[in-house]
């Protein structure tokens, strides 16, 4: 048996693994971090936007700060996250910004002077103050007040990623790469590490570790056109649901981004929109404005979804062999502004679509791109269920989404919650009641399981395949568990769902190669994968409300009276076919920003009774206006690391 | 444009001692807008389960597909069938080493360059994180970013004709990371430093300028102008 030792052990070599690995390293502590792939082609690298943090350092973000930051997350998620943790997420953002800056990530910068820029289909010019030259500027992004959005032109993920993975080298961290993690190590409600695949020999290996960190992104490819990475297949959030212990939260919340490329599902940024892009239908028409006249095409994502596919139903879509789309105009921004802030996104209709798009609309519809929910974890990204299992970045849920994510704000997440989670990770190990005290024969069983499991793939007698058993998945997802939603289809969903997961246990596999074999990897995933899918169907069948990205046409009111809590799943029994749901209420007594209208489409709520009462002492000590007013409010910074508790200085202090 | 595809691609698994390296030939029906990427993942789904290949991002960003598409070093994922013949042949990336079939690691070669050229910011301040960050020229900020693009796909490795002769060569990648640290100003690194890692035959005085490097680079990033440039300064370093 193969045993290797670390204090921390990290899966997923993204941005949110290597934040963690880097920050605990710096604290003293032994770290590895393993990767299905070369780190550095992590998902994280696709993002292009940016990340949102309220530097208000350009024209447009004059007067930004946490608070706004706060108030357009918690509104985004449709007050489905945690507002203690979007408070904390705020304010470590500015400062995620400027450690990536100072070590290496070429942040656009503000240019004095006048530039002109698009805002509405018309060409404004704006005036940049000489205070403020050099320092990092932002785009507009949807569902924000402010210009917040850092970038380095639209390859911001690539350009962060790259930076942490060089840190991460120059900090002698070891990534060890095309390794899979098979199972978490488990006893007693305590995590000791995980059971490792190498990719390439074959090889199982058992991993023990003060501390297991899942950083491993989404689930957004078990759908069956995502902009999601190839990897990004719920495994992560499927190996902690298979300790039957460690829950997962809010699965049920999926995000399709408005404008992924038709039919590739290739996403172009939401900077298009951010800089100036329109979206127009078949017509030519811009329609955002007949729907969300305030926001136009830059509302919340949810919503500019959801408006997109009822244009569509409309009869108002561009028809082609794929289906409907519409189209982003971004010709309005000219040439020689895409050449230097949207070159991916050219790149892209080049490669993919043989448009320029200076010239020509882009087809675009709306697409799998986003997991809200994930692995539960309390503010410190642990689980409360199973000591020592760590979770950050987009395959957790502390909380910062809710039911909808803002643009801008899960890169910002990636960095923000390593920062964190790697410094209570650091304080969690150095608690000698944590020391390791796993017996070889533990970590020997859960090898040998899972060794066993593999023989029996090889030897499998079963005619299940695999392949066809993933489309269905995938289509039913598409088609019962999307943007609409209703109790029939999900019903129908839940049902076919899991005969596909009995049937998947009787998939077998022909090529016998023990170390790279695709085929083998699809079938030891592809029953995880199911759960996952399950796990969706089923937290969307019971929430019977719409809130942020899930929606019910049978339910299309927001019911704060009685879905104002966040889904728990977990799974019993290896035998089983469904998860056990159950639920987590949010507390609106101690919300800073009590329940609200988001101001979208018609106001269609169901009141929480205790909002109003809320809403009144909330508007009594705001106005008294304490100079704690935070404190008063929703205290947060008691829960943060102290070296992070600083005020974030900005050009309005430092020029009064 | 209904075409019949005839594929030819090389099947071998290092791991599996019944294997031995090979072509193997694969038909498929083009359909439109397909990429090598859909390509291969039909031929994998409905006649070949056990071919390995590498893709992650399938957008052209995360440099995991480089392979040789009729001879030539490109990225699979953006590749359209309709820009190739009928027949396309398909061959792993040479000088690294091979996983099995198309998939090579070239993620190992790549760590091991950044850890020998230290591909990192050199700077021994701590940087107070509450406070405004230091201002940067914004030319000079999208100039970095220029040569930042690089996504390590080992195309220009391939291409190289210095890293065919010469195991340790650092190739293309490698110089335009020394030109990328050169002009940061966080980089507290000196030309002499720079030397130090790149200024003998395995680095900018191996490169014979053949220039294939700069022919198959995916991102066209500036390569030729780079070694030039890095040359350039470590003669003057070098004296």
């Amino acid at each position: 048996m193969k045993l290797i030792y670390t204090d921390v052990l990290v899966i997923g070599g993204g941005l949110a693994g290597m934040r963690t690995a880097i920050g605990v390293k710096r604290r003293g502590l032994d770290t590895l971090v393993l990767s299905l792939v070369p780190a550095k082609r992590s998902h994280s690298v696709a993002a292009q936007g940016g990340m949102q943090a309220s530097l208000a350092n350009c024209v447009k973000a004059a007067g930004d700060n946490e608070d706004i930051h706060f108030q357009d997350t918690v509104r985004g998620s449709d007050w489905g996250c945690d507002q203690q943790v979007a408070r904390m997420f705020t304010h470590m953002a500015p400062k995620a910004v400027r450690e990536l800056a100072a070590w290496g990530v070429p942040w656009n910068r503000v240019r004095k002077g006048e530039h002109e820029v698009v805002i509405n289909g018309q060409r404004v010019t704006l005036t940049a103050p000489a205070k403020a030259h050099g320092l990092i500027t932002a785009r507009d992004f949807g569902g924000t007040k402010k210009w917040r959005t850092c970038y380095t032109s639209d390859g911001t993920g690539h350009a962060m990623l790259y930076t942490l993975g060089d840190q991460a080298v120059a900090a002698s961290i070891p990534v060890e790469e095309r390794k899979e993690a098979m199972a978490l190590i488990h006893d007693q409600g305590r995590c000791y590490g995980a059971v490792v695949r190498d990719l390439i020999s074959g090889e199982l290996s058992a991993y023990l570790a003060k501390a297991t960190v899942m950083a491993t992104g989404g689930y957004g490819r078990i759908y069956g056109v995502s902009t999601n990475a190839i990897i990004n297949e719920g495994i992560g959030q499927a190996l902690a649901l298979e300790t039957g212990v460690a829950r997962l939260a809010n699965m049920e919340a999926v995000q399709f981004h408005p404008t992924a490329i038709v039919p590739a599902g290739i996403l172009v940024t939401e900077g298009c929109r951010g800089d100036g892009g329109l979206l127009r239908d078949k017509d030519g028409h811009r329609f955002m404005p007949d729907y969300e006249p305030d926001k136009k095409e830059l509302a919340s994502r949810d919503v500019v979804s959801r408006r997109m596919a009822e244009h569509m139903r409309k009869g108002k879509g561009v028809a082609s062999p794929y289906g409907d789309h519409l189209w982003l105009d971004i010709t309005v921004l000219g040439e020689a502004h895409i050449n230097k802030n949207l070159r991916e996104v050219k790149d892209i209709c080049q490669y993919f679509l043989g448009i320029d798009p200076s010239k020509e609309w882009i087809p675009v519809r709306p697409t799998q791109h986003y997991s809200m929910g994930g692995i539960r974890t309390d503010y410190r990204g642990e689980s409360p269920w199973l000591s020592g299992l760590f979770a950050c970045g987009e395959v957790a849920c502390w909380d910062m989404h809710g039911f909808n994510r803002l643009g801008g704000n899960s890169v910002a997440e990636t960095v923000v919650s390593g920062m964190l989670v790697s410094e209570y990770i650091a304080d969690f190990c150095q608690k000698p009641e944590n020391d390791l005290t796993v017996s070889t024969h533990l970590a020997a069983e859960f090898l040998q399981r899972e060794t066993d499991k593999l023989k029996r793939l090889f030897t499998s007698s079963g005619d299940e395949n695999a392949v066809a058993i993933r489309k269905r998945m995938e289509q039913i997802l598409m088609e019962k568990v999307g943007l609409f939603r209703n109790g029939e289809h999900l019903r129908e969903a839940v049902e076919e769902l899991q005969q596909l997961l009995i049937r998947s246990r009787q998939i077998s596999v022909a090529s016998q190669a023990q170390g790279a074999n695709p085929e083998l990897v699809l079938a030891y995933r592809l029953p995880r994968m199911l759960k996952i899918a399950i796990g969706i169907a089923l937290g969307a069948l019971q929430r019977t409300e719409s809130r942020g990205a899930h929606y019910r046409e049978d339910h299309p009111e927001r019911n704060d009276r009685d879905w104002l809590n966040r889904t728990l799943c977990h799974w019993n029994s290896e035998d089983d076919t469904l998860p056990v749901l159950d639920y987590e209420p949010l507390d609106v007594n101690t919300m800073e920003l009590p329940p609200g209208f988001r101001g979208y489409g018609t106001k269609n709520i169901i009141e929480h009774p205790a909002t109003e009462a809320r809403q009144t002492q909330v508007d009594r000590i705001t106005e008294a206006a304490p100079s704690d007013l935070n404190e008063q409010l929703m205290p947060f910074r008691h829960l943060l690391p102290e070296k992070y508790r600083g005020d974030n200085e900005r050009l309005e202090d430092s020029n009064p | 444009m209904k075409r019949t595809l005839n594929f030819n691609i090389f099947r071998y698994n290092p791991q599996d001692p019944a294997s031995h390296p090979h072509m193997e030939a694969y038909t498929l029906q083009e359909t439109a807008g397909m990429t090598l990427f859909i390509a291969l993942n039909q031929i994998r789904e409905l006649q070949a389960p056990s071919l390995a290949f590498d893709f992650v991002c399938r957008a052209g960003v995360c440099g995991s597909c480089s392979m040789l598409i009729n001879g030539r070093p490109r990225l699979a994922c953006r590749t359209l069938t309709e820009s190739l013949p009928d027949t396309i042949t398909l061959l792993p990336l040479p000088t690294f080493e091979l996983i099995a079939d198309l998939s090579v690691n070239s993620g190992k070669w790549m760590r091991a360059m950044s850890e020998r050229l230290e591909t990192w910011v050199h700077s021994v301040e701590e940087t107070d994180l509450d406070r405004i960050e230091l201002p940067m020229d914004p030319d000079l900020a999208e100039h970095i970013y220029e040569l930042d693009r690089c996504i390590e796909c080992g195309c220009c490795v391939t291409a190289c004709g210095t890293a065919q002769m010469r195991e340790d060569f650092i190739g293309a990648v490698g110089i335009n990371k020394i030109a990328r640290f050169k002009a940061d100003p966080r980089d507290q690194r000196n030309d002499q430093d720079y030397y130090a890692v790149v200024g003998d035959d395995d680095g900018v005085f191996g490169c014979m300028s053949l220039l294939g490097c700069q022919d198959v680079c995916p991102k066209e990033l500036s390569l030729q102008t780079q070694i030039a440039y890095i040359r350039r300064k470590m003669a003057f370093a070098g004296l």
